[in-house]
């Protein structure tokens, strides 16, 4: 059968109140235009690294929200930075400094 | 030959060269390695009398000002030139006047207190010449004191903020000068040796009134001199000998390292505040963000107070670098803020490894770069034109793009631009292809100033450039107006002004922008940036479109993929890369 890369996610528990809501607001702050995200995947479809590897940023941001933050750290490190992800986003999110704001706020922990 | 008034002078002169000289040995000590190598090769090849006469010409005559505003220029050669001509004139006096023996300084700086039987022909001239030397040097003053209260006369939309230190010392130094009018008229007064100035004023002056305040105002005079002498070396003042030290290093080949280092420290002090670089900063014309430009992002790393978001808040378009009078390299120095040291990590691009080179020999790679993806019809018009020269060619980043890592450099990630630009220079010497032709300047600029490539690197206009030189391009010129909009990376950055315009010569009909060339201003979309909101890009972009449109052409022209991307949806005027009008006009 051939495999389209669909799967189902195995069980798991997430933690998503207090700290994990308190770094939100804090990534919020430092890139209000993060709010504005309508998860249309325009970002994910054009990214450099995602055409190597299954970096997905729409994950990226999900991630951030369920404050999975070792895995998130170790996806971060996949982006290349290179500002195509921005430039195609048609809510006008500033992704590139979307990432580098998330890596600061991880560096924290 | 002595007073003790002119003890304030002494102690200022020898507070002045004592700490100039203990800070630039430090300075000095705390170059790299690298940098003090290049320092080394360079001294074996002559370059002192270069290296001199540049110094003479930027620290006198200002050529760099001059260039800049006339207006400027003036001001700053005539408090510099005329301030130096004062010194070495009164010199010759004195020496003329004892016959070649040595004399101690204050005997030449308060020359007509000490001398006063004046009535040869020769020292008359030296009198007449020294009131002329004063008057150039108060007009300069006067423009300053205008300038300060008013940018406009200098033609400038603004003047930079000082802090009080700077201001209080500026004030000093526009004492100075009146004062020394002010006590030789009083002396020539008395005893009749001044030249046709001071001795018209200073027979207005009471006699009484001038025996009484001769020597208090020849004291204000020292102390002014001493005071400001003494506070220089802590001041903005320090940049008149910075500068010169490093003009010299920068002749000599020296240049930023990826750290900080003495040469960095050099810069730091160098900058005059002159405020130049605020003149034509989008971020401040366009935004408003006055608190970012160069003057005050150096006024921050100086007392090590700079915020992470004076560094990063710059779309590094270059324009202040290219303006400033000093050559200050302030994108090094903004990097050096940028410097992410806690989140840069090694080994992130492993997945790079999979892809793997292929034999290009005789065929020129094509690197379209990242952005070039998103314009497809760049790449599509770059592969006809290859097609119709009959160039073989190999997409290195045909299906899948690499970044050429100047994206994370100027975000002060070192270590992983370095690691991509590792993996790049593998795929490209595998190619054992001798030609490297990029679409994107950003790229194009890495290529060329940060890898240490063995190919020859071309953008695309200087690519098609050569075609049509070299008359293989068939190409059938139309009557279309079009106006060029420099890219900050390929103009500013790379130089390359002339070779796009002379492609489109070739083709279409040229129409000036309001502002072009070096001036050229920035789309807003610059990579330099990452804080930036897309609202204040658009009105960035909208401030450059409507510069660009000022003569209304029927078409704009651009040579970068993320400046034709930003004016796509600024108008419905078409925007079109040079590649594609090139392939447009292809004669099959």
């Amino acid at each position: 059968m051939k495999s389209f890369g669909f799967s189902i996610a195995k069980p798991r528990s997430l933690e998503i109140d207090g700290e994990s809501l308190e770094r939100l607001h804090r990534l919020e702050e430092k890139e209000p235009s993060f709010k504005r995200c309508f998860n249309c995947g325009g970002c994910t479809a054009t990214c450099s690294a995602g055409q190597f590897t299954d970096f997905n940023i729409r994950r990226v941001h999900n991630l951030y929200r369920w404050g999975r933050y070792q895995e998130l750290g170790e996806e971060l490190r996949k982006c290349m930075l290179c500002g195509k992800c921005t430039l195609v986003c048609p809510r006008g999110v500033n992704l590139r400094h979307l990432i580098v704001s998330m890596r600061e706020l991880l560096n924290e922990l | 030959m002595f007073h003790p008034f002119v003890i304030p002078f002494c102690i200022g002169t020898v507070a002045l060269f004592g700490i100039i000289g203990i800070k630039f040995t430090r300075w000095i000590k705390s170059l790299d390695r690298k940098q003090i190598t290049i320092f080394r090769q360079h001294f074996l090849k002559g370059m002192f009398i270069p290296a001199i006469k540049e110094m003479l010409l930027e620290g006198l005559f200002h050529r760099k000002v001059t260039r800049f505003s006339r207006r400027l220029g003036f001001m700053h050669r005539s408090i510099a030139l005329g301030w130096f001509l004062l010194i070495v004139v009164g010199f010759i006096e004195a020496t003329v006047n004892l016959k070649g023996k040595l004399h101690a300084p204050w005997y030449a700086i308060f020359y007509r207190f000490f001398e006063h039987d004046q009535f040869t022909a020769s020292s008359r001239v030296f009198a007449d010449i020294m009131d002329a030397l004063l008057i150039y040097v108060l007009i300069g003053i006067g423009l300053a004191v205008a300038k300060s209260l008013y940018a406009g006369i200098m033609g400038l939309r603004k003047t930079s903020k000082l802090k009080l230190f700077d201001a209080v010392l500026r004030y000093s130094l526009w004492l100075i000068f009146p004062l020394r009018l002010f006590s030789e008229s009083l002396t020539a007064c008395l005893y009749k040796n001044g030249g046709f100035l001071t001795q018209y004023l200073g027979d207005l002056f009471n006699p009484m009134f001038a025996s009484v305040m001769e020597l208090p105002a020849w004291t204000a005079y020292s102390i002014a001199l001493g005071l400001f002498f003494a506070l220089m070396p802590f001041s903005r003042y320090m940049h008149i000998f910075t500068e010169l030290l490093l003009i010299f290093f920068r002749k000599y080949g020296v240049k930023e390292s990826e750290q900080a280092t003495g040469y960095t420290k050099m810069e730091l002090s160098a900058c005059s505040r002159c405020g130049i670089c605020i003149e034509n900063c989008p971020m401040d014309k366009v935004l408003g963000v006055d608190t970012i430009q160069p003057v005050y992002y150096l006024r921050d790393v100086r007392n090590r107070v700079a915020k992470r978001i004076t560094a990063d808040n710059c779309l590094m378009c270059n324009q202040c670098q290219s303006d400033c009078p000093v050559g200050i390299d302030i994108s090094s120095l903004r990097k050096f803020g940028r410097n992410k040291q806690e989140l840069d990590t090694h080994d992130n691009y492993q997945y790079l490894d999979k892809i793997h080179s292929f034999n290009a020999i005789g065929r020129v790679v094509y690197f379209g770069g990242c952005m070039s993806h998103l314009t497809p019809g760049i790449v599509e018009s770059m592969k006809k034109i290859f097609d119709a020269v009959g160039q073989k060619y190999w997409m290195m980043d045909e299906y899948r793009s690499i970044c050429c890592g100047r994206p994370l450099l100027q975000q002060g990630f070192i270590n992983q631009a370095a690691e991509l630009r590792r993996k790049n220079t593998r795929l490209i010497i595998e190619s054992h292809s001798k030609t490297l032709v990029t679409s994107c300047p950003i790229c194009y600029q890495s290529f060329k100033n940060e890898y240490h490539l063995p190919v020859r690197v071309m953008h695309h206009t200087e690519y098609i450039a050569m075609l049509m030189q070299l008359g293989k391009l068939k190409v059938k010129p139309s009557d279309l107006k079009v106006a060029y909009h420099d890219p900050c990376e390929l103009g500013r950055g790379c130089g390359i002004y002339e070779e796009p315009r002379r492609v489109l010569r070739e083709l279409v009909q040229l129409v000036p922008a309001e502002r072009e060339g070096k001036d050229s201003m920035c789309c807003g979309y610059n990579l330099g940036n990452t804080c930036l909101s897309l609202e204040s890009q658009m009105r960035l972009r909208d401030a450059s479109w409507q510069n660009l449109t000022i003569n209304h052409p029927d078409q704009v022209a651009t040579a970068c993929p993320m400046c034709k991307k930003a004016f796509q949806h600024a108008s419905h005027n078409s925007v079109k890369d040079i590649a594609e009008i090139v392939a447009e006009h292809l004669i099959q």
